[in-house]
C-alpha cells in the first residue's frame, strides 16, 4: 500500500498537466507527453536490466522495432492473396482476422490489433531468449558490442524487407481498440483519453517494476550486480535471472513499440536505429542507472523535449553529449548526484562509531 | 559420519599443481581447519569445494552426493555456504539486504508474483526480514542493518558476510580466513562465534593463518604445503609434528 501511495503525487501531476493544457489551450502538448510516456515504458524496463541487474544493452531499439513493426505489418498487410491458405482460414475461423476495405475500396483482410500485438510481443520475447542465452554469457564491453550487433541486424533487416516497408516504414496502421471505448489512436478527439491511457500504462509498469525490485528477485538481481561470485555462492541462478530480466526488458520495449505504433498510425526505420538504442542508454544513465523514478522522469523529460524539436537537427548529438557529460561528471546520474550529497550525512554517525572500535 | 569427503582431488593451473592429490574427510558437527603457508592451495581448495573452480580430477562428496563439476548455486542449494578471504559484499546494498540475499534459496517468490506483490509472498518476505535482522543481532551488528554494507568497518563487513552465510541455513560452512585483518580481541570474538555456530549444528571447515585461533577451536587440522597434504591430525599432535614445524619455522 505504501508503494502505491508513493505514486499518488505523480498521478496528481499527471492530472494537473492535463488540466493546465486544457485551461491554457495547449492540448497539443499532450500528444508528445503521450509519446514520451510510451518511450519511458521502454526506459524503465531497460533501467531494471542495466541499473539493477548490471547488464548493458545497446540493442533495445531492436526490441521496440520488433514489437512496432510486427504489429504494424500484421494489421496493415492484406492477407487477401492468401485467403485460401489453411493457416489464414484457421486464423479467420478463430476470429483473429478483420475484413474491411482499403483506401481504394478494395477488399482487405488483416490481423486484428489485439492478435497482432500479442504475437509481436511474444516474438520479441522469444527473440530475447534466443539472443540472450548466448549473449548474456558476455560481460562489459563484449556484451555491449554483441547487443549493438543485434540492434544493427534488426535495423538492416527492417530497411531491407519489403514487407516491413523498407526505407518508407509502414503507415496507415489502424487504431487499437483495447476494450470498449478505449482506443489507442492519435486522433485529436481521443487525445486526452490516450494521454491518460499511456500514463496509466507507464505508471502500472513502474509499480510492477518497483514491486519486483523490492522483492526476493530484485535483491537477487542487485546481488548479481554487486558480486556475481558471491551471488552464485548464495544459490542465485545467475544465468537464469539475467535471461529473465533481459526478456522482461525486451517485453517492455516491445509493448512500448506496439502501442506507440498504433498511436502514431505508423512506424519508420529510424525507430530501429542504433542511435535510438544509444539514446535509451543515455537516458537511463542520466536518470541514475539503478533509479527507476529517475529513469522514468528523465525518459519523459528528454523524450518530450526531443519530440517537441527543442534539440532541432542536433537531436542525436545532444544525446551523445549527455552520455559523455554524465559518464564524466555524474556516473550515478543526476539524481544520484543529489542523493550522493545526502548519503554521507546518513552514514557518518555509524562510521564514527566504527572508529572507536 | 562424514558430511564432506574429498578424494584424490587435483587442480592444475598450467604446470602448477595448486592442489595435488588431496584427500580428507570432515565429520558432521566438527570444526576442521586447513592450514599451510601462503600459496599452499588453501583458497583453491575452497574454490574447488564450493564449485567456483572445476577440479582437474578427483571426487568431492557432500552429504553423500558427488558434487565436483557442479555449479556454485547448485552446491549452495545442497547446503554449503562460504565466506571469502577478500570480503565480497554486494555493493549498493545495505547490510540487511546483503543478509536477505542469503535467504534467497528459502524463498519461492518468482518474477510474476514479485511484480504483482502477490499476497502469498508477504509472509515469506516478512520471515526473511525477521530472520536476517535476528542474524545481524546475533553477530552484534543490528544497529548497522540499514547502512550500506561497503561503508561499514572491515570487522563489521566480516560479520555481515558471516550473517549472510548463516542465513543460508547451511549444513557445512566454509570460512576463508575469518580472522584476517582483525585485532586479537576481535579474533577471540570470532573464535567464540565459530564455536557457537558449531553448537548450532553447523559443521565448519576453515582456512586460517592465526595459529592460536586454529589450535583453540579446531577438532582436527589438515596441513597443506605447495598443494600437497602433509598432515591430518588433532591440534595437539599437529603442534608436535616435525614436518609441520619444519614448514613453518624452517630447518
Amino acid at each position: 500500500m505504501k508503494r502505491l501511495l508513493a505514486i499518488l503525487p505523480l498521478l496528481a501531476v499527471v492530472v494537473l498537466v492535463q488540466l493546465l493544457t486544457s485551461w491554457s489551450g495547449t492540448q497539443f502538448y499532450l500528444t508528445q507527453m503521450t509519446m514520451a510516456a510510451y518511450y519511458s515504458l521502454l526506459i524503465i524496463g531497460l533501467c531494471v536490466l542495466m541499473g539493477y541487474a548490471g547488464q548493458i544493452s545497446l540493442g533495445h531499439a531492436g526490441f521496440f522495432a520488433i514489437g512496432g513493426y510486427l504489429s504494424a505489418a500484421l494489421t496493415t498487410r492484406s492477407l487477401v492473396p492468401f485467403k485460401e491458405a489453411a493457416l489464414v482460414r484457421l486464423l479467420d475461423g478463430c476470429g483473429l482476422l478483420h475484413a474491411g476495405r482499403d483506401l481504394y475500396g478494395g477488399e482487405l483482410l488483416v490481423v486484428t490489433p489485439w492478435a497482432a500485438a500479442l504475437f509481436a510481443v511474444l516474438v520479441a520475447a522469444l527473440i530475447a531468449v534466443v539472443i540472450g542465452i548466448p549473449v548474456l554469457k558476455l560481460k562489459g564491453h563484449y556484451l555491449a558490442m554483441a547487443t549493438l550487433g543485434f540492434g544493427i541486424i534488426i535495423y538492416r533487416l527492417v530497411l531491407a524487407t519489403p514487407w516491413l516497408g523498407e526505407a518508407d516504414g509502414i503507415s496507415g496502421v489502424p487504431p487499437f481498440v483495447l476494450f470498449f471505448g478505449v482506443t489507442v489512436s492519435g486522433e485529436s478527439s481521443v487525445r486526452i483519453l490516450n494521454y491518460y491511457l499511456a500514463w496509466g500504462i507507464l505508471l502500472s509498469g513502474l509499480i510492477l517494476l518497483i514491486n519486483l525490485m523490492q522483492s526476493r528477485i530484485g535483491r537477487a538481481l542487485r546481488a548479481i550486480h554487486g558480486s556475481e561470485e558471491a551471488a552464485d555462492a548464495m544459490g542465485v541462478n545467475i544465468a537464469r535471472f539475467k535471461l529473465q530480466t533481459f526478456v522482461l526488458s525486451a517485453v517492455f520495449a516491445a509493448i512500448a513499440g506496439v502501442l506507440l505504433t498504433h498511436y502514431n498510425g505508423g512506424i519508420g526505420p529510424s525507430e530501429a536505429g542504433v542511435m535510438k538504442s544509444v539514446r535509451y542508454v543515455a537516458i537511463v544513465a542520466v536518470g541514475g542507472m539503478a533509479h527507476l523514478w529517475g529513469a522514468m522522469f528523465m525518459g519523459v523529460l528528454l523524450n518530450f523535449l526531443s519530440l517537441r524539436g527543442v534539440f532541432g537537427s542536433y537531436d542525436d548529438a545532444v544525446f551523445g553529449l549527455i552520455l559523455i557529460v554524465i559518464m564524466l561528471f555524474a556516473p550515478e546520474g543526476i539524481l544520484g548526484l543529489i542523493a550522493g550529497r545526502k548519503k554521507p550525512a546518513a552514514t557518518v554517525p555509524t562510521v564514527e562509531q566504527d572508529g572507536e572500535v | 559420519m562424514a558430511i564432506l569427503a574429498v578424494e584424490n582431488l587435483h587442480r592444475r593451473f598450467g604446470g602448477l599443481h595448486a592442489v595435488n592429490d588431496v584427500s580428507f574427510q570432515v565429520a558432521a558437527g566438527q570444526i576442521k581447519a586447513v592450514i599451510g603457508p601462503n600459496g599452499a592451495g588453501k583458497t583453491t581448495l575452497f574454490n574447488l569445494l564450493s564449485g567456483a573452480l572445476m577440479p582437474s580430477s578427483g571426487v568431492v562428496r557432500f552429504q553423500g552426493k558427488d558434487i565436483q563439476g557442479r555449479r556454485p548455486f547448485e552446491i549452495a542449494a545442497l547446503g554449503m555456504a562460504r565466506t571469502y578471504q577478500n570480503i565480497k559484499m554486494f555493493t549498493g546494498m545495505t547490510a540487511l539486504e546483503n543478509v536477505m540475499v542469503g535467504c534467497h534459496l528459502r524463498g519461492r517468490a518468482g518474477f510474476f508474483s514479485s511484480m504483482l506483490h502477490a499476497p502469498w509472498t508477504w509472509g515469506e518476505e516478512r520471515a526473511v526480514l525477521e530472520k536476517s535482522m535476528e542474524l545481524l543481532e546475533l553477530l552484534e551488528i543490528g544497529e548497522c542493518a540499514h547502512v550500506l554494507a561497503t561503508s561499514l568497518a572491515f570487522g563489521q563487513q566480516r560479520a555481515v558476510e558471516l550473517a549472510r552465510a548463516l542465513a543460508m541455513q547451511p549444513s557445512l560452512l566454509l570460512l576463508d580466513e575469518p580472522a584476517a585483518g582483525l585485532n586479537i580481541y576481535e579474533t577471540a570474538e570470532v573464535g567464540r562465534l565459530i564455536s557457537k555456530i558449531r553448537d548450532m549444528g553447523i559443521t565448519v571447515l576453515l582456512v586460517e593463518h592465526d595459529m592460536s585461533l586454529v589450535m583453540d577451536i579446531s577438532d582436527e587440522i589438515v596441513v597443506l604445503c605447495f598443494g600437497e597434504m602433509i598432515a591430518e591430525d588433532l591440534p595437539a599432535a599437529i603442534q608436535k609434528n616435525p614436518e609441520v614445524i619444519r614448514i613453518y619455522l624452517g630447518e
